[in-house]
């Protein structure tokens, strides 16, 4: 080998190296650049698979569909594959809508698939989704079952007429206690008012949930204002009263589901919860709409843009709002179950949750609780960090 | 070596035998560089070029390039209270290992003899259960109806009455957790020490103290520095800890960090909040090694 045949060889390699590198830094950059970058919507055109490829992309809050504790399997989602022959891939990965959106958002924004089909998500940030172009518009036709929504779900101001997104399950956002604890020291067995929970004897036993739009409308309720429309003031007022009951050690701490724990072992009294998860939680933990009027949010099933099987997903999303189906779901998750006819099905699932108030809730109910007011991108970035510097952050 | 013999006699041929040697070893460092390149220098310029965005005017959570120094003013005039809590609470949970730490590593590698490699076991053994959940064990070991929080409160020790959810649960979760970080290098460093040494200086007058501030303490400060900085450095950026042990209260930087990209999707102001937390780091870091004089880790 002659010195300068080998030096010509080793430089190309250095060079095709360094050729590599760079393209790598480029791309690297640009996918830097396209996560912030504004972007009109998304920029590709969804090809449904959906007839060629039988499968099916959904993910979804833990916690949230029926369970077979022995297999571990879905009951309701198999009968689903066996009658459909569609293959579902059920993810339980959304465990708080922003997370879930700061994972997702940038495939989102450069308009790509994210490999999901259906995702469930919370009112304010399924309407954030609508109004970005991140959902796409059903096909009724395909969910001929979705004529069984109540009445009280089927005109949101988010989605007039329902049109890209249908509810999975509701819930209240209300007043929780464990039993035992709160009889030793308040001496009463239930709590019906916000302000009991502001009692000294209570004093750092008491947790509040760092959802915004629960813990906030709660609270606004409670000082008599309309938590579905509230003005600036209002708003300032309930801000003051979370910020005094933060400062003066009452509230112990501010958490998503984790008051559940706290409040089985005793240390957290009494919360402002998710009704679902207190009912779970079973016969030792009361839980009550305050007087003043609890939360009402809905989780709502839609379609990302560019989802490869959006088909399949409208006949899931059909096969659920069978009265059948959404009975057995409403049995195991105790959430409010938005599916008319679901309460007589109920009979033949388990008949002594068919006059469950918080699965099938009264009349009066439903108007003792209220929907958080829509708010624009500004009001909300505005209103959390509001929220968030009384709490703390 | 052969090569050492020019042979090439035109002008532009063969480069001088030393500069071909030298290009051997860009070559042999040139995975790492592009390593660094790749996942340490990229990264740095993004998130330097992130810090520095500006809002795109009515649509909020959207940034687009620009060179807006403000947002460093604005991170840090907002969330200096939870900073000073970092350095307070990794500090103090540092100064904790250290104690804690100095005299088992010191027992595991003078006295422990054939239980030696069993007890280093033990040391890391917590580590194969996941951090997340060590931390939610120390929930239920610091309830309020536990023995710990009962004992405190008896001897009247506890402002709040409690130690779940207060920044002493902080503290003690971050001093458990980075623990083994602490012992470890201890112990390397101690181990190394020739007992000769020690017995010398039995052998010239000198007492156990003595000895040990004169002779074992010396020699094991590389183990010190080494392990404070694998204890403080992680300490600092935590925010599991605060918020599963902390109250509204406890909040630390990995917290407002946190917040800031995921709640309020500011990225300009959570990326600033970044780049001071490691410059900050950077520089206590520097000084402390100048001062502590070891610059063989380094």
């Amino acid at each position: 080998m002659t010195g300068t045949h080998d030096r010509s060889g080793r430089s190309l390699s250095r060079r095709t190296v360094l050729q590599a590198t760079g393209v790598l830094g480029v791309g690297l950059a640009a996918s830097a650049c396209g996560a912030v970058a504004p972007q009109g919507g998304p920029a590709g055109i969804a090809i449904d698979m959906s007839d060629t490829d039988k499968s099916l992309n959904w993910s979804n809050w833990p916690l949230y569909l029926d369970v077979n504790e022995e297999t571990k399997n879905y009951p309701t989602l198999s009968a689903f594959e066996k009658q459909s022959g569609i293959t579902v891939a059920y993810t339980e990965d959304v465990n708080d809508n922003n997370e879930f959106f700061a994972k997702v958002r940038t495939q989102l924004e450069q308009g790509q698939d994210i490999g999901r089909d259906l995702v469930v998500l919370t009112d304010w940030m399924a309407a954030l989704w609508i109004q970005d172009g991140f959902a796409q518009k059903l096909d009724k036709a395909n969910i001929p079952n979705a004529v069984n929504l109540l009445p009280k779900w089927q005109d949101v101001n988010f989605d007039p007429g329902r049109e890209y997104s249908l509810p999975w399950q509701s819930g209240f956002g209300l007043l929780g206690w464990n039993k035992a604890k709160l009889k030793d020291t308040l001496g009463v067995s239930v709590l019906n008012s916000v302000d009991q929970l502001w009692d000294p004897k209570l004093k750092g036993r008491v947790t509040v949930l760092s959802e915004m739009r629960d813990t906030m409308g709660i609270l606004i309720a409670a000082q008599g204002d309309d938590p579905s429309n509230f003005t600036e003031d209002q708003w300032n007022k309930a801000i003051a009263t979370l910020t005094q009951q933060v400062d003066n050690g009452q509230i112990r701490q501010v958490t998503g589901n984790d008051y559940a724990g706290a409040l089985e072992s005793g240390d957290v009294i009494a919360v402002i919860g998710w009704s679902g998860d207190m009912i779970q939680l079973g016969e030792d933990f009361g839980i009550a709409l305050p007087e003043s009027g609890g939360s009402l949010w809905t989780d709502n099933m839609e379609i990302p843009a560019l989802a490869a099987h959006k088909k399949n997903a409208e006949l899931v999303m059909n096969y659920y709002y069978e009265p059948a189906v959404a009975a057995q779901v409403a049995a195991y998750v105790q959430y409010i179950c938005p599916v008319a006819g679901a309460q007589e099905a109920m009979a033949s699932v388990d008949p002594a949750l068919q006059e469950n108030p918080w699965i099938f809730p009264t009349p009066e109910m439903l108007t003792n609780s209220y929907v958080f007011m829509t708010l624009s991108s500004e009001q909300d970035v505005k209103y959390q960090r509001s929220f968030q510097k009384a709490i703390g952050n | 070596m052969a090569h050492a013999i020019p042979t090439v006699v035109s002008g532009s041929a063969a480069p001088p035998p030393a500069q071909r040697r030298s290009r051997t070893g860009y070559i042999l460092l040139f995975p790492g560089i592009a390593w660094l390149l790749v996942f340490f220098a990229i990264p740095l310029v993004t998130l330097f070029a992130t810090s520095l965005q500006v809002p795109v005017p009515g649509k909020p959570g959207y940034f687009e390039p620009g060179l807006q120094f403000s947002n460093y003013a604005t991170a840090m005039s907002e969330y200096w209270p939870q900073f000073v809590r970092s350095l307070v609470y990794a500090g103090i949970a540092t100064a904790l290992a250290l104690v804690i730490a100095y005299p088992l590593a010191y027992f595991i590698a003078m006295k422990a003899g054939a239980w030696r490699s069993f007890l280093l076991v033990l040391v890391v053994a917590p580590m194969f259960a996941s951090f997340l959940l060590r931390t939610y064990a120390w929930k239920t070991i610091l309830a309020d109806d536990g023995w710990i929080t009962s004992t405190l409160n008896s001897l009247h020790l506890l402002p709040d009455h409690r130690v779940l959810n207060t920044g002493i649960a902080v503290v003690a979760g971050l001093t458990y957790n980075f623990l083994p970080f602490m012992i470890l290098p201890l112990y390397a460093s101690l181990s190394k020490i020739d007992p000769r040494l020690i017995e010398a200086g039995g052998d010239l007058y000198a007492s156990p103290i003595w000895t040990f501030a004169k002779v074992t303490w010396p020699l094991s400060l590389p183990g010190v520095v080494a392990g404070t900085l694998l204890t403080f450095i992680p300490a600092t950026g935590d925010y599991i800890n605060a918020q599963l042990l902390g109250s509204t209260k406890d909040h630390m930087i990995g917290n407002a960090i946190q917040i800031n990209f995921i709640q309020f999707r500011d990225y300009p102001v959570a990326s600033a909040l970044s780049f001071v937390l490691m410059a900050a780091i950077l520089i206590l870091v520097f000084s402390y090694i100048r001062k502590s004089g070891t610059e063989e880790i380094v």
